[in-house]
This record gives structure tokens, C-alpha cells and sequence, in this order.
């Protein structure tokens, strides 16, 4: 091997270390961070006996999960039945290696590190464990393989409940999968390039470059399906909890439900550092330059900033789960099917006209104005989804079905 | 025959969806600011603050206490009635009786676990002895400590439950 090649394995094995512990402790933490906003919003104190404030109690639950006893179903699929939390947990673990957590790091160095030989390594490493060019393609790919996992825990089980949730979570993930695909083609349209560090560089070039800012409709659509991806409430109808006990889990005990416990938790980390990669400028910091420029303060800051941003969208995924009620089934279909998916089409059609007009029929290059144009489509846009379409037929209540029913 | 449902009419041209889930979230973020309702249990037993005032009832029904007399004897006279009347059957009395004459519980034992705390003992007792008690805090470490002698009965000092009384129906 060539002390090049030696050192980017070095340098990829530090990565993962860092990003799965981080990870793994970051999700244990907001087990907590979960029961602790939970417990603010409806007035009570939440977790707080085990360390300062409660800061101990994921280490207890975690010991717990671990010494409890391990039941199986008598008539359940063990082979199938063992396998599911595993092929929940490893994509959603998998997700976290190909987001750029930090801006780039200038490293230079050349090592012997005895019996192993020289390793070198010149110029910038990227903050990602693997910085792939498909991108969130990879994303998207590997997010859907979770559903397997699910499935499998809901039928390998062998009960009712669980095959109901099983059945859902496929249904939902499946129907979903397609309008959050579609949300960020737009995205590939303005950065050309699936992957990450495009899709960061195209966000850099102007003060109202954030995605956010000109796709605001594409955020709204992959933020709704990526709540239903995670199977986060208002879409948790695999666990419904007052319909199916716990869903695709029920029959699950100790250190098993806890893995489905970390999968959902590190795809909700995922999918809330997506939204902040795709729309919000990933680990750029507003207006100043220097962020971008390899050095180690910089590493550090757009890591903070990284780490903010996500950890907003990770409050937003409990404030909406402690807000608002679960939906329907059939809600939850007509949802993805009949609003998202043609809201979806349609946002790229009017984005595509629109890029045609500015880029071939105008000729005009400026960003910033590009990025105002946009924005004043964003507006009417969502002037048209939230005031007028939004009026009784995002979500249908049963009466109108019965309306149609009785019409038909 | 499908059943009747009853349809609601509702106004769904006028709600939106995006608007109603909006209200609702700054809603929950306010209680996030509120004070906390949360009594903190070991350390505070009862609150008389901004939180509410939250203290035990004084009719509560908990675990017995045998009352005693100035010179420490239990007043207990052994007659018999609150085993008669125990729905739980969950009392267990010996009588004796001393040279003077004088009745008195040779063995008396409640079964905690037995008992359903109706106080029905109580208010049978006609020397006021066995009450029950505005009390709760009742682990122990093995099932036969909770078989309550005499000697524990009456050495407990918790206070006594007041029963109901229908002059004074809503305890005030």
C-alpha cells in the first residue's frame, strides 16, 4: 500500500470512530431530550433523579435494556425475528457516513508510525466519513432499506398487531418515498450535482442563496415526507400506540426494541441534517467568507453551526410530535398520494420554466437576482398551498368522503 | 343495512391544515415557558404554592393505627365487633381478660395485604381504638412485615383518618 493510500484509511478510520460514537451518543441523549421536551410542554419537569438533571438517565435505561431478559414469541420466525432490528438499525446508522458535518480540513502530514510504515496525507479531507458522488441518492437508497427491517420485525413476529404496523410502515415508507424524491429534484436542478459538497457549494454563492429561500415549497414536501419516513408522529401509524400497542415492535423486548428505539432516533439525526445540508446551507455560515477557507477554526465553527442546525430541525421533529395528533390512514395516503406527489411535479415544472426563462429566454447570470426571482415565485406559491389549496383538501375529514360516497 | 353515522358538518373551507398545525405548535411552545406543576415526591409531600395546594385528604383510608390510653395500654376492649364487621376478614383478635375483669386483645393483627381499606373497622369500633390512617408510605423488604401486631399498631403515630360524615358530605 502507498503512504497515501494508507493515511486517507487513517483518516477514514478516525472519521468513523468519531462520527458512530457521536452519532450513537448523540442518540442516546436525545432519548432523553425527547422525554425532557415532552415533559416542558405539558408543564412537567421530565426525567430528573438519575445525575444533574437527568443527564444519566440514557446510561440507565441503557443498562437496563441490556440486562433485561430477551423473549421470543413462541410461533414467531427467530431466524427473521432476530435479523429485523439489525436491518433497521445498520441504514440508519449507515446515513450518517455521507453528510459533511463540517467544512473541509486542510491536513498535512507524513508519519511513521512504526511496523505499520509511513502514512501521508496532503491537502483537504472532507468532514464526511464517505464523501460519495451520489449523494443524497445514497441517502435516499439507504434510508428506504429500513423499511425491510420493519416489515420483517411486524411479520416475523407472528402477531396481529405487529403485522399490522408491519404492513403500514411499508405502505407509508413506500408512498412517501416517491413525493421526497421528487422534492429535491429541484435541488438538482439549481446545483447541477448530486452530491453533498455541490449542493453546499451552490448555497454558498449569495446572501439568499439558501435553498430555503428559493425552494420553499421543496422544503415543506421533504420535510413532511421525511416525518413520515422516520415514522415520527403526526405519521406514526406503525406504532400507534392506541391502535396497535406498539406496532411493528410489540413483541420485541430488552436490547432489540431498544435498536428500533436507535434506528428511528438516527434517522430522525439524518434526516434533520438533510434538511439542513439540502435547504439550509449545510455547514455554511451566513454571509462571511472565512468559514471556507481549510482551516481548523473554521473545521470547528461551520461544525458548530452544523451542529445547530440540526439540532433545530431535531427540536422541531418533537415539537410537531408533541403537537399534533396522528393521522389517519387513509388521510395519510390521499396526503402523500393526492397532494404531495403532484405538489411535487408540478413545483419541478413551474421551477424548470422558470430556470428556462432566466438562464436561455433572459440571459440573466446574477444570483442574487436569480435567487430574488425565485423567491417571489416561493411567495405566491406558498400563498397558493397554505391559503387556498389547504382549505379542507390537504387532509379530507370522513365526512367528505361520504359526501363523494353518496354522490357516486 | 349499514349503520347510521351520524356527519358532522364541519367548516372545512375555512380551516387549513398548515395555519391549524401552526397555532397549535406556538401553543406548546408557551407551555414550554410555563412554570412547572411537578410536585418533586421524596422531598416535597405537600405543596401549598403558586403550583396548587396538593396535600393528602383527611379521609384518606390507609394503614391502621390502634389509639392507647394515658398510661399506654391500647383502648382496644376486645369485643369483637371489628373482626364481625371486616368485609376482608382480614383482622385477627384473641380476647383476654385480666384479674379486675377487664377485657383486653391477648393477640390483634391486621393483614395489610388482606385489607381493603373500606374503615368500616372504624367506624364499628364503639371505645374509638382501631383507626384507620391518612397514610401511604407502606414498603417493606419481606410479605410477612406487613402483617401489623398490637405492639406495631399501636406505636405507629400517623394521623387518623375522619370518616365521612353525611352532614359534612364534600369533607369541608
Amino acid at each position: 500500500m502507498t503512504p497515501e493510500l494508507k493515511g486517507f484509511i487513517l483518516l477514514t478510520v478516525i472519521k468513523m470512530i468519531a462520527v458512530f460514537s457521536v452519532v450513537m451518543v448523540g442518540v442516546a441523549m436525545l432519548t432523553l431530550m425527547e422525554r425532557k421536551v415532552s415533559a416542558w410542554m405539558q408543564n412537567r419537569r421530565g426525567p430528573n433523579r438519575v445525575g444533574w438533571a437527568g443527564l444519566l438517565q440514557p446510561a440507565a435505561d441503557g443498562v437496563k435494556n441490556i440486562v433485561k431478559e430477551e423473549t421470543y414469541p413462541s410461533e414467531a420466525n427467530k431466524i427473521l425475528f432476530i435479523l429485523a432490528p439489525a436491518l433497521a438499525f445498520i441504514p440508519a446508522l449507515c446515513l450518517s457516513a455521507v453528510i459533511p458535518w463540517a467544512a473541509p480540513l486542510r491536513v498535512d502530514f507524513d508519519w511513521h508510525l512504526g511496523f505499520l510504515g509511513y502514512f501521508s496525507y496532503h491537502g483537504l479531507m472532507r468532514m464526511a466519513v464517505a464523501d460519495l458522488p451520489i449523494g443524497f441518492l445514497f441517502v435516499l437508497a439507504v434510508s428506504s432499506l429500513g423499511v425491510y427491517g420493519i416489515a420483517l420485525a411486524g411479520w416475523s413476529s407472528n402477531s396481529k398487531y405487529s403485522l399490522l404496523g408491519g404492513l403500514r410502515s411499508s405502505a407509508q415508507m413506500i408512498s412517501y418515498e416517491v413525493a421526497m424524491g421528487m422534492s429535491i429534484v429541484p435541488i438538482l436542478m439549481f446545483s447541477g450535482n448530486a452530491t453533498f459538497n455541490e449542493v453546499i457549494a451552490a448555497q454558498q454563492t449569495g446572501p439568499f442563496s439558501w435553498f430555503i429561500v428559493q425552494l420553499t415549497l421543496s422544503f415543506f414536501i421533504f420535510m413532511v415526507a421525511g416525518f413520515a419516513e422516520t415514522n415520527r408522529l403526526p405519521f406514526d401509524l406503525p406504532e400507534a400506540e392506541s391502535e396497535l400497542i406498539a406496532g411493528y415492535h410489540t413483541e420485541y423486548s430488552a436490547m432489540k426494541f431498544s435498536l428500533f428505539f436507535i434506528a428511528e432516533y438516527a434517522n430522525m439525526v439524518t434526516v434533520s441534517a438533510m434538511m439542513a445540508t439540502l435547504f439550509f446551507g449545510g455547514w455554511d455560515i451566513p454571509v462571511i467568507e472565512w468559514d471556507q477557507h481549510g482551516t481548523l477554526a473554521a473545521t470547528l465553527a461551520t461544525g458548530g453551526m452544523m451542529f445547530v442546525k440540526t439540532f433545530f430541525f431535531i427540536f422541531l421533529f418533537m415539537w410537531i410530535r408533541w403537537t399534533l395528533p396522528r393521522f389517519r390512514y387513509d388521510q395519510l395516503m390521499a396526503l402523500g398520494w393526492r397532494f404531495l406527489i403532484p405538489l411535487a411535479l408540478a413545483y419541478i415544472v413551474v421551477i424548470a420554466i422558470v430556470m428556462w426563462l432566466l438562464t436561455s429566454a433572459l440571459g440573466l447570470t446574477n444570483p442574487n437576482v436569480r435567487a430574488l426571482v425565485f423567491f417571489a415565485i416561493n411567495v405566491v406559491g406558498c400563498y397558493l398551498v397554505f391559503f387556498i389549496l389547504d382549505r379542507g383538501s390537504l387532509l379530507s375529514g370522513s365526512y367528505r368522503r361520504e359526501a363523494i360516497g353518496a354522490r357516486g | 343495512m349499514a349503520i347510521g353515522v351520524k356527519v358532522m358538518k364541519r367548516p372545512e373551507r375555512e380551516t387549513s391544515y398548515v395555519r391549524a398545525a401552526l397555532k397549535g405548535m406556538v401553543l406548546t411552545f408557551k407551555h414550554m415557558l410555563q412554570p412547572k406543576v411537578t410536585m418533586q415526591y421524596p422531598e416535597e409531600r405537600s405543596t401549598a404554592d403558586e403550583r396548587g395546594s396538593y396535600t393528602l385528604a383527611n379521609r384518606w383510608r390507609g394503614t391502621h393505627r390502634m389509639l392507647a390510653d394515658e398510661q399506654g395500654r391500647s383502648k382496644c376492649v376486645a369485643c369483637g365487633l371489628c373482626p364481625q364487621i371486616c368485609p376482608a376478614n382480614c383482622i385477627k383478635l384473641v380476647p383476654g381478660e385480666d384479674e379486675e375483669g377487664n377485657r383486653y386483645p391477648l393477640i390483634y393483627e391486621i393483614d395489610e395485604f388482606r385489607c381493603v381499606f373500606c374503615g368500616y373497622c372504624q367506624e364499628v369500633c364503639p371505645e374509638e381504638a382501631i383507626h384507620v390512617g391518612v397514610h401511604f408510605e407502606n414498603a417493606e423488604y419481606s410479605r410477612d412485615r406487613f402483617v401489623y401486631d398490637l405492639e406495631r399498631l399501636t406505636s405507629q403515630t400517623h394521623p387518623v383518618s375522619t370518616l365521612w360524615d353525611p352532614a359534612d358530605a364534600r369533607g369541608q
